[in-house]
């Protein structure tokens, strides 16, 4: 870059050199596939919920007796009102899917395993705050799945230990969820996507750290690392265009179809729905709550199902590079789980007065549970298999290279340090 | 002197300790009002009395009124209701029935299911739970799970022969 401006900048700020740096000559592996598209995806929903958030901002009321009413003023009266909260609520979901993908590449692909443990584990930080930042604005439009859904899950805190009660009531601000609830949801639904923006920043700098992971498995050469931009650019602007096409269907064409048709109904505190259901990215979490028949169980068990993927890095004990691609049993373990989530999804959304659903949802739940713990036995025997069977030439050699050089990393760090003398 | 430039370390290092001990009791207490504005504020509480009439509700008919913006049914039972409540002791949290009424006619309980808060529905005798399948008899208690405990009670008292006052005993 240059310029009497740029040069005058760059003297007292590193703008030209970190642009450089972390964006246009920022080493890319060269074989990334449009899976690797879904950070970047997930980064342009934030910016939508962002912007169309701060919007609806303006018009929505957080008062229990306004806020029914001033939804429905956005949807009529508001000029493109409707456009903007269509957008934020299929957002919610977009966000959700596009987060489940990356997941997804993340664990078919191993791309959690060292050296990037904090990339993962910084993800999975996000994800909560997702979850939390979800379940808070859900509540906002004062609706009855609103209602009851903030009701039951304010509940689930009903089982820490002694002081339950209070802590059920100090999250509502009264003894059932009400008006300061309502108020209290919003202010925070408000802070937290600025605390992602946050957290987004530590994900980044630990990605650029350790760089991306790419479908072999094996960390490139320099020679083998393009450019981000212009290579990269362009391949995320291109899966960027397919999402939105997606994304406008659901806007213009489905809005609806996500939105559960109870929330039209003002929220009553003193019926309950006969079938409530969360959104659809809780159902399988939803489904494993309710398949423990102990309360404090249920809430436990809910609460490590998300946690459990924080593990994978110790549990996955396999040397073998470049996860499910090249590993024929962990690939046959990443689809079963997909189907059991899919099955606990479905066991989410269904009654639970059904018997036979809660037969197959607490099957379900025990396999969800058991395909994370055999992780570390069966990666260590298929590594051994796979060893035996034969791998092709210079792999063996790699997996011992690569943990040497993880080490050497290690000392040299500790060396200049001056910890190692 | 020599003894005064060791103990001027410690002691630094002693003010250091004290000084970041009282800077987070300080850091600590500043969060409480915070903490505090959260609890239930002092309208929220003065919602606390709820006077009910009994005389409207006829036998075997049920009344639903807000306690603390709380659910709470007030069941008038049938001599037959009264007979069936007595004769068990509830199945998952077993409490006699003697122990939940003040007068046995009259059947006064918070309606909101012990499991995760939805509001149980009037069903045949006693109370089924849609949101996750619970069921509790005319008495409150809970048959079948996931509840673990019965319907709450709350405080009340008999102001006349038809009027009852929730919020205080």
């Amino acid at each position: 870059m240059s310029g009497p401006i740029i040069s005058w900048i760059d003297k007292r700020f590193p703008l030209t050199s970190f642009v450089k740096h972390e964006l246009t000559d920022y080493p890319t592996p060269r074989n990334l596939s449009y899976w690797w598209n879904f950070g970047f995806l997930a980064g342009i929903v934030l910016v939508v919920q962002v912007a169309t958030g701060i919007f609806l901002a303006m018009h929505y009321k957080a008062d229990s007796t306004l806020a029914f009413d001033s939804i429905q003023h956005i949807m009529r009266e508001v000029n493109y009102g409707w456009l903007l909260r269509y957008m934020h609520a299929t957002g919610a979901s977009a966000f959700f899917f596009v987060i489940f993908v990356h997941m997804a590449r993340t664990l078919y692909y191993g791309s959690f395993r060292a050296p990037r443990e904090l990339l993962w584990w910084t993800g999975q930080g996000l994800l909560l705050m997702l979850m939390a930042t979800a379940f808070m604005g859900y509540l906002l439009p004062w609706g009855q799945m609103s209602f009851w859904g903030a009701t039951v899950i304010t509940n689930l805190f009903k089982v820490t230990p002694f002081i339950g009660e209070n802590v059920v009531i100090w999250l509502r601000g009264d003894y059932s969820v009400g008006d300061d609830t309502l108020t209290r949801f919003f202010s925070l639904h408000y802070l937290f996507p600025f605390l992602i923006i946050g957290a987004v920043i530590i994900h980044l700098v630990a990605l650029h750290t350790v760089k991306s992971s790419n479908p072999s498995g094996i960390d490139l050469k320099d020679k083998d690392n393009i450019p981000f931009h212009p290579y990269f650019t362009a391949k995320d602007l291109y899966g960027l265009g397919i999402f939105l096409i997606v994304y406008s269907v659901f806007v213009f064409f489905m809005p609806n179809s996500l939105i559960e048709p109870a929330n039209n109904i003002p929220a009553n505190p003193m019926v309950t729905p006969n079938h409530i259901v969360p959104e659809w990215y809780f159902l399988p979490f939803y489904a494993i709550l309710r398949s423990v028949p102990n309360m404090f169980g249920g809430v436990v068990a809910m609460a490590l199902s998300v946690m459990m993927f924080a593990f994978m890095p110790f549990l996955d004990r396999s040397r073998i590079p470049g996860g499910a691609r090249y590993r024929p049993i962990y690939r046959i373990q990443f689809y079963l789980f997909l189907l059991d989530m899919l099955v606990l999804g479905y066991v989410g959304y269904k009654p639970p007065t059904n018997p036979s659903i809660v037969v197959v949802g607490q099957v379900a739940t025990l396999c969800y549970f058991a395909s994370f713990f055999i992780v570390p036995f069966v990666s260590k025997m298929e590594e051994r298999w796979l060893i035996k069977r034969g791998l092709p030439a210079g792999i063996m050699e790699l997996m011992e290279r690569e943990k040497r050089d993880l080490e050497n990393r290690t000392q040299e760090h500790l060396r200049r340090k001056g910890d190692l003398v | 002197m020599e003894d005064g430039v060791k103990g001027e370390g410690n002691r630094r290092n002693f003010l250091i300790k004290l000084t970041s001990v009282v800077g987070g009791a300080g850091v600590a207490a500043a969060c409480v009002p915070f903490v505090a504005s959260m609890n239930p504020t002092s309208d929220v509480l003065a919602k606390a009395e709820t006077e009910v009439d009994l005389s409207g509700i006829p036998l075997g008919g049920v009344h639903t009124v807000a306690w603390e913006g709380k659910p709470v049914f007030v069941l008038h039972r049938t001599p037959e209701d009264i007979a069936a409540a007595q004769a068990s002791n509830g199945v998952i949290d077993p409490e006699p029935d003697a122990k939940r009424v003040i007068k046995p006619e009259w059947l006064v309980v918070i309606g909101i299911c012990t499991h995760m808060g939805c509001v149980p529905t009037k069903e045949g005798p006693g109370w089924t739970c849609h949101c996750h399948g619970s069921q509790y008899d005319d008495s409150g208690r809970v048959v079948r799970g996931p509840a673990p405990k019965n319907l709450a009670v709350p405080p009340y008292h008999f102001e006349t022969e038809n009027k009852i006052i929730i919020g205080k005993a």
